[in-house]
């Protein structure tokens, strides 16, 4: 049954992400509301699906590495739906569907098999822990996509030379800004991620940091992102400089949640 | 009994210069004009558009030849002498001047091409026209065409997006940086008339606040008054880039006046807001590596007018799908038009036919007394079929001609039905017929 309704969605989204690069190439404004009418249907079917999953596996979907990435594409896909819902950012849908279509396909390819949880996890630290790092993630990975929006618009804008971006990404100001709210929502709750790991260590492990890889990425990964955030606060940094870091910032987090797992082990590593 | 003729008179910015139009421009709004020509006699419908780049009047009549004299006589005599008007004025008549009004409405006929202000300008004097009743059953339909019109080309092509002037470009650059201009100022180093118009284009998109700074404060303070704005002088240009947003330069001087080591100081204290230099002076007044900048964007006046060739071969290519969407929608208000012309003689037929039936019926249903309900409505039904049927052919060879009788041209089509069922007096008085 879940594995239907993740079938059904990855197809949906599929055909939301053709509509809206149909919708960036010929700027047919009619398309617009029909993309993102078909982006919600497939997250409302990604929420099913991982509903769905809980009540098979009867545990939180979030351990191996298919239900990791699906739920990062699911809070991509909310995360997006939740801006668009309080504003506009032209033609950003089509690069969150993107993105959101490669991380389910990568959800895809990953081993399905549902695995009963191992004593460290059967704790209700589980569902808050990890899905509150993972949403993080997920408005990082917009705060991302925001930056190589401005990267690309920025390019053409200073080297006087207007190729297909110009007309079809929003203004720099937009795009800084977009970059600047998905911070200010994603960086308190790879905080509090951190944190609830933390205190979930202390409770399974015994101490509250162990220095295990994983921790330790996410640690420099929270730095990335600490920095970037006070240095707009402070000093005002914006624009491409900062794009450029939230981009660094972004591969950071990807290692953290992948290149940990496969080259540096450790004990976070439950199923891959 | 011919359809009136739709007429249409007017100048616009490539027939006319400044000075004429400026004679022309009703600046008293429409009611007055719009009363004075509903004194002329021959208008039927008629309606009046008057903008600074064009005066327009199109209206409905029997007699085109002799109310076109007079209504250039009232429109433009007062500005031009009667041996120029044939110069300036031009004169479109039925499928010409609907074709003319669309492609005006469409702004493909403007002075800057694509721009959306003239819709806007043509409702209102509709709605003035409309408002005096002095439009009527062809002027509405047409008017109401045109607007759709433009809204098809607006949609349909993207002839409105791209700006062809280098003051439009500069706007449509600084949105592209901005996103909202209304809480961004401008300051004008140097107070040249290219500056002045590309800062009366920005306060036009809403614009906050004006600075212009000038070697002669006099000239400064006289500008920045017309914006509502500051005068500052030219030393304190470095200063007033903290407050700024875009900066429009056109000075006169020969070497450069802001150099990169200048700027990078202020962006600092600007909390790295972006900054946008215009340099439209020749020789330049901003160093080129000020663009190397984070932050800051500088276009010079070969930069702007790139943007502006890009976006003009652009909107060429939606100019030739825009008039292909207006000759499209010409060719169906003539036929509007056409079937307009045999509609009365349709209704009429119709009619006549109506009465014989009734007449036909009452007679033999009064001699028939002991005829059940169902059985009179039968006879009824009877004979207006036969009625029906035997007006369907004459109806069809009216209204599409089609067959052998293509050759006829619709007038002779409609005399002879008209001369064949004697429509024009044996019983002109139950019709109403006006001919």
């Amino acid at each position: 049954m879940s594995y239907l309704l993740f079938q059904v969605s990855l197809v949906v989204y599929f055909i939301a992400m053709s509509v809206y690069v149909v919708f960036f190439v010929s700027q047919n404004n009619r398309l617009r509301p029909i993309a993102r009418r078909v982006f919600l249907a497939a997250a409302v079917l990604h929420t099913l699906n991982i509903a769905a999953r809980y009540f098979e596996a009867g545990h939180t979907p979030i351990t191996s590495q298919h239900e990791t990435v699906s739920f990062f594409a699911w809070a991509i896909a909310w995360g997006y739906l939740s801006f668009r819902w309080r504003y506009t950012v032209k033609n950003f849908g089509t690069f969150a569907s993107i993105l959101t279509v490669i991380l389910m396909c990568i959800a895809a390819l990953a081993s399905r098999e549902m695995l009963p949880l191992v004593p460290a996890l059967q704790s209700w630290w589980l569902p808050f822990h990890a899905s509150v790092s993972i949403v993080a993630d997920g408005f990082l990975a917009l705060a991302c996509i925001g930056g190589i929006m401005y990267l690309l618009q920025e390019r053409e804008i200073k080297q006087k030379r207007f190729g297909i971006f110009y007309s079809r990404l929003p203004s720099l100001e937009a795009l800084d800004k977009l970059n600047h709210h998905c911070l200010t929502v994603g960086f308190p709750l790879l905080t509090l991620g951190i944190i609830s790991g933390s205190v979930w260590a202390k409770q399974a492990w015994g101490a509250y940091w162990h220095w295990d890889p994983k921790e330790t990425w996410s640690l420099i990964t929270w730095f990335l992102y600490a920095a970037l955030v006070h240095l707009r606060f402070t000093v005002g940094w914006r624009g491409r400089p900062a794009a450029i870091m939230t981009i660094i910032a972004f591969a950071a987090v990807l290692f953290t949640l992948w290149g940990v797992n496969y080259l540096l082990g450790g004990i976070h590593t439950y199923a891959t | 009994m011919p359809r009136d003729t739709i007429v249409l008179l007017g100048v616009n910015h490539k027939t006319t210069p400044l000075e004429i139009r400026e004679k022309m421009a009703l600046s008293g709004g429409y009611e007055e004009p719009l009363q004075a020509l509903g004194a002329i006699r021959g208008l039927k419908e008629y309606y009046l558009l008057s903008t600074c780049n064009r005066v327009e009047v199109i209206y409905t009549t029997a007699s085109p030849e002799e109310t076109r004299r007079d209504v250039l006589e009232f429109l433009f005599g007062r500005a031009v002498p009667a041996a120029d008007l044939e110069r300036y004025v031009y004169h479109f008549e039925d499928e010409e001047a609907v074709e003319h009004l669309f492609m005006v409405a469409s702004s493909l006929d403007s002075m800057i091409v694509g721009e959306a202000q003239i819709l806007g300008q043509l409702k209102e004097a509709y709605r003035y026209a409309s408002g005096q009743k002095t439009s009527g059953l062809i002027l509405n339909k047409l008017l109401h065409k045109s607007f759709f019109v433009a809204k098809r080309v607006r949609t349909e092509t993207r002839i409105g997006a791209s700006a062809v002037s280098i003051s439009y470009a500069a706007v449509e650059l600084a949105r592209k940086i901005f996103g909202r201009l209304d809480d961004k100022s401008v300051m004008l180093i140097g107070a040249g008339e290219m500056a002045e118009l590309a800062a009366e284009h920005l306060v036009g998109q809403g614009v906050a606040g004006v600075v212009v700074a000038n070697r002669t404060l006099e000239r400064a303070v006289k500008l920045a008054r017309r914006f509502n704005g500051r005068a500052v002088s030219l030393d304190e240009v470095v200063e007033q880039l903290e407050q700024v947003d875009i900066i429009i330069s056109s000075t006169g001087a020969t070497g450069t006046i802001l150099s990169k080591k200048d700027v990078r100081p202020v962006m600092r204290e600007r909390r790295n807001s972006p900054l946008f230099f215009i340099d439209i002076a020749v020789p330049r007044d901003l160093d080129q590596d000020i663009n190397d900048l984070d932050n800051v964007y500088l276009y010079d006046i070969d930069d702007l007018q790139n943007v502006v060739e890009m976006n003009k071969s652009e909107r060429d290519r939606e100019a030739v799908k825009a008039e292909r969407i207006v000759h499209e929608e010409t060719l169906k208000f003539g036929s509007w038009l056409d079937n307009m012309e045999v509609t009365p003689t349709i209704v009429e037929l119709r009619r006549q036919g109506e009465e014989i039936c009734r007449v036909e019926i009452e007679k033999t249903l009064a001699r028939l007394s002991d005829l059940s309900p169902k059985q009179q409505r039968s006879i009824e039904k009877m004979a207006s079929a036969i009625v029906s049927r035997m007006l369907h052919n004459p109806m069809q060879y009216l209204k599409d001609g089609n067959g052998n009788s293509k050759c006829v041209n619709r007038q002779e089509r409609i005399n002879t039905v008209r001369e064949l069922f004697r429509l024009d007096n044996g019983n002109s008085d139950r019709s109403g017929n006006d001919a």
